[in-house]
């Protein structure tokens, strides 16, 4: 064991984590706000609106993700007709996949908010997307936020995908500095340890938000 | 877009015989893996519902570490760093062995999801509600006869689409283990796509694979799920 080989690498192990941050948080905000116009398509009255919502989602949530890295990285220079990089086509990949995902975790919070409320707020003149917007979603999100905050974690955990199509963000990094150092033991387990001290802080928040929800 | 579509390369070989392998190592691995890890879920399961309080610190820190560390890392640790760790001798004739990509790939999958079962296994047991066991306790039954006809038939259907639902993320996360060079069909798809530079062909192979088998597994298990209902509990349709 020789663990100077972690203090030598590490900025450039800590630029692959703070770019794992990055595509996590931007897929989380960008799938997040894509999930709540899919979640609202899932339970619309209209079928043309709620027939594709639905097969968007279980389209997408029967596929492994790393398949749906693999068909962006290829489809997205056919469709767009040039090269768009790495991180692009990884973070289109990410946004619809995760998209799905907490799309029907939105879908349960909008549930549980009850019909009398969509009601109540209709009668007071307000517009659907106002209802929406004002009324159902707010109380949607907090009744959801353990499950959000889960999702948050296998978010972060699945920006490890993006190292099949040499991204580099922190795992990839870790096995570039093994390829160079040879010192797999020492590098992987501390990869691991970042990942759980990260994905643990993230669990725990989550199952103290179901703590609290179930007192309340 | 402008892209000419050719099925017909699916069917000529080697690629026809490489997708009969990949759809054959994909569905050999994630069975075997879902079984081993129902086992195993089940015992940390039950250890972290036991009475001794070593047992479950025990089994709170195997889910914990199962589940806070992403899948492909694992994978990468049992493939590179856990033969290291090994007596030298053990390594050796563990290198030695056929197919170490698939057997590491079972160990890590089921490794993996038996922190998730385990985590199914005692929220389906805690559903029971306690008013049971004190009647079953109160009629006499033992112990072992409370879990025999009262605790596992119950938490067994509470349990089932949480069981099948294990199944299908253990199916689509054998793809994963391409990384360590397991032949499943992902792997194929890539290869084929690689060969031929034709993606849409080759990875629509993959993707109806999972799509099919994912349809299949939710039609049996709502069947059994219908089939098996407690009257009165989950008898709603």
């Amino acid at each position: 064991m020789d663990w100077s080989v972690i203090t030598d690498n590490l900025p450039f192990l800590m630029k692959g984590l703070s770019l794992s941050f990055q595509l996590a948080a931007l897929t989380t905000v960008l799938s997040l706000s894509l999930a709540c116009f899919i979640a609202i398509g899932r339970i619309s009255h209209r079928r043309w609106i709620r027939y594709p919502s639905a097969i968007f989602v279980n389209l997408l949530r029967s596929n492994p993700l790393i398949l749906i890295v693999f068909w962006f990285f290829f489809l997205v220079p056919l469709l767009t007709g040039k090269h768009v990089g790495e991180f692009w086509s990884v973070l289109i990949a990410f946004v619809v996949f995760f998209s799905a995902y907490f799309a029907e975790i939105v879908r349960s919070g909008i549930q549980s908010v009850g019909s009398n409320q969509i009601k109540a707020a209709l009668s007071t003149g307000l517009s659907y997307p106002q209802t929406m917007r004002l009324i159902v979603l707010p109380q949607a999100m907090r009744n959801v936020m353990p499950a959000l905050v889960t999702e948050c974690v296998i978010v972060f955990q699945g920006t490890t995908i993006a190292y099949v199509i040499g991204l580099r963000e922190f795992l990839h990094s870790t096995i570039l500095v093994t390829e160079r150092t040879v010192r797999p033991v020492e590098l992987y387990l501390f990869a691991a340890l970042v990942y759980f001290v990260v994905c643990f802080a993230g669990s725990t928040l989550a199952r103290r938000l179901e703590k609290k929800a179930i007192r309340v | 877009m402008n892209y000419d579509f050719d099925w017909s390369i699916l069917w000529e070989e080697p690629h026809r015989s490489r997708i009969i392998e990949g759809l054959q190592t994909t569905l050999q691995l994630s069975l075997l893996a879902w079984v081993l890890a129902l086992g195993l879920g089940i015992l940390i399961g039950s250890i972290r519902m036991s009475n001794s309080r070593f047992l479950r610190i025990f089994g709170s820190a195997y889910v914990e570490l199962f589940r806070n560390i992403p899948l492909l890392l694992q994978l990468f640790i049992w493939f590179f760093v856990f033969p290291l760790l090994l007596p030298r001798d053990w390594m050796l004739s563990w290198n030695r062995m056929d197919n170490v990509p698939f057997l590491t790939a079972l160990i890590g999958l089921s490794l993996f999801t038996s922190a998730r079962v385990a985590e199914q296994i005692r929220s389906g047991i805690s559903s029971i509600p306690k008013g049971q066991l004190d009647a079953a306790y109160s009629t006499g039954l033992s112990n072992v006869q409370t879990y025999r006809y009262i605790v596992i038939p119950y938490a067994f259907r509470v349990m089932i689409p949480a069981i099948s639902s294990e199944f299908l993320t253990i199916f689509k996360n054998s793809a994963l283990t391409l990384t360590i060079g397991v032949a499943e069909i992902t792997n194929t798809s890539r290869a084929i796509e690689a060969w031929s530079f034709r993606g849409i062909e080759a990875y629509s192979v993959a993707s109806l694979t999972y799509m099919a088998t994912t349809a299949s597994v939710v039609i049996f298990m709502s069947w059994l799920e219908h089939a098996l209902r407690i009257p009165g509990l989950i008898g709603k349709r």
